[in-house]
């Protein structure tokens, strides 16, 4: 199947759904979205339109597809590395092996909760278009590649989870993997002689993508810059979302 | 496998939406979409509550401390689960501030750095849930750790695990209470760094193995971190809490 069609597929989604909301930002049809009694308790035709709009399947659908994606990627990221004789060795093989267990499992999760609506896996070309020409000869590098794809992992669910607020289940299971690969990402960063946690937008040499945003220090209208508290960790305790389009932007470079 | 079909007869607590009155409270602007559902829960309820030692919690003014024996109500809607999480968040810090008061035999300059970092991470996140709760927020909670043995190594990093690990799936858990897309946001964003704090905190416990991340937590089957409910996590949390916390209007899910 043809990547670059599914993921048309997806972008065309959202915009058909912001086309036909478009007199409120998104920010406010979250927050009105939010108010999931407002279809029960008091009916809305806003709230009318928005289940319309966001028919829970096609939103969850597009949610799983989405995550599946990025899990195909990393399964194979590590499935290849481990398999690569000489690029992972000693104790690394317990971190990676742990890493390639889990994304395998959140491969086949996703793919039984999505059955027959699973996007197939796609062809990787883990060098980028020649960007990291030895990653699978290279320890340093593979390792490098294991955090962007870690940490882009972990924004990319949190930017996602908003979007299940309808669906108690799915969402469960999306903040279930996503903590995860926030065990993942910060055990490969430590492994590189990193911070588990994320200091400002610091990318420790991955694409500065990775972690554009992560210097925030406002959430929910609160700083968190705190006298006495230094600045790195007012970055460091809070992890920032990425858009599917940004999230995509990442991943781009990393598919045939 | 995990059972993920959806559930329809599982409604969440529904309470009515009131129209939104503007309020100016400069940086707690959202309060709107969440002080409304539960500032009528608190009306609603405040003369039902169990004659106890005086009540405190959303609503009340809580610029004091709590005291042993208060019996700590979290509220309803989003504002409960924000103070269900508040509540662990400030037992989390107190616990870390004991452990650099006291810093156990032999920790390491990265340990004393890991905790430190902890420590002032928490800060900002117990500072966050106080200013966005405002008046709805709980009080000060009394934490009593006299059951750590803050000079043991094993006794404190067994501690901080068991915290991390139990934040995360409290995050994981309380998600789905949560019927604000804001509020999600913004739990999304402290939940995954309290799982970088647990496996941190277990790969000090056991380096160089899986344990970051290990079978005990994180299911093989699926690679899923648990999700705990309010039901599961209070009691463990309550052992350090002096006040009793009466999670008894939180949304069940």
């Amino acid at each position: 199947m043809n990547l670059q069609n599914i993921l048309n597929e997806i972008e065309q989604v959202d915009s058909e759904v912001y086309d036909r909301l478009k007199h409120v930002s998104r920010r406010n049809m979250f927050s009105m979205f939010a108010k999931k009694a407002a279809s029960v308790a008091a009916p809305t035709l806003l709230a009318s339109a928005l289940n319309k709009a966001y028919a829970q399947s096609d939103v969850v659908v597009d949610v799983l597809n989405f995550a599946l994606t990025l899990e195909y990627l990393e399964a194979e990221f590590y499935n290849v590395g481990m398999d690569t004789p000489g690029l992972i060795i000693n104790l690394d093989r317990n971190v990676f092996g742990q890493l390639q267990k889990h994304e395998n499992a959140h491969v086949n999760l996703l793919k039984s909760v999505l059955g027959g609506r699973a996007v197939s896996k796609p062809r990787f070309d883990f060098t980028a278009k020649g960007a990291f020409p030895d990653v699978f000869r290279n320890f340093k590098t593979f390792a490098l590649l294991a955090q962007a794809f870690e940490d882009t992992g972990v924004r990319a669910y949190k930017g996602q989870a908003p979007r299940l607020i309808m669906d108690d289940p799915i969402l469960t299971t999306a903040l279930r993997i996503h903590s995860v690969e926030a065990r993942h990402a910060a055990r490969v960063r430590e492994l590189r002689g990193l911070k588990g946690w994320i200091t400002g937008n610091e990318s420790g040499g991955a694409p500065p993508a990775v972690y554009a945003g992560e210097e925030a220090v406002t959430h929910l209208e609160v700083s968190s810059l705190i006298p006495g508290v230094p600045y790195s960790a007012s970055t460091e305790a809070w992890d920032e979302p990425l858009s599917k389009e940004d999230v995509l932007k990442i991943v781009m470079p990393f598919l045939e | 496998m995990e059972q993920l079909h959806k559930d329809p007869a599982s409604p969440k607590q529904r309470v009515s939406v009131l129209p939104v009155v503007p309020v100016n409270i400069g940086r707690r602007w959202f309060m709107r979409y969440v002080g409304v559902t539960a500032a009528g829960g608190v009306l609603l309820s405040s003369c039902a509550q169990e004659n106890l030692n005086p009540i405190t919690g959303p609503g009340e003014t809580s610029m004091r401390g709590g005291r042993a024996g208060d019996v700590v109500e979290l509220g309803s809607g989003d504002i409960g689960v924000l103070n269900y999480a508040y509540a662990l968040e400030q037992a989390e810090l107190r616990f870390l501030e004991l452990v650099l008061d006291t810093r156990y035999d032999g920790m390491s300059t990265k340990e004393f750095q890991v905790f430190k970092d902890l420590r002032d991470q928490e800060i900002t996140h117990v500072d966050f849930f106080e200013a966005v709760l405002g008046s709805f927020a709980i009080p000060k909670l009394t934490l009593d750790y006299s059951s750590v043995n803050f000079r043991n190594r094993d006794s404190v990093l067994t501690t901080a695990r068991n915290f991390a690990d139990l934040a995360t799936a409290a995050y994981n858990g309380a998600g789905q209470l949560l019927t604000d897309a804001n509020n999600l946001a913004t739990a999304g964003k402290i939940v995954s760094v309290e799982a970088r704090h647990a496996s941190v905190i277990r790969e000090l416990i056991a380096p160089g193995s899986t344990y970051f991340a290990g079978d005990d937590v994180v299911d093989p089957a699926t690679g899923l971190d648990p999700a705990k409910m309010p039901g599961e996590v209070l009691p463990v949390a309550q052992q350090f809490i002096k006040e009793i916390i009466s999670a008894s209007r939180l949304p069940m899910a």
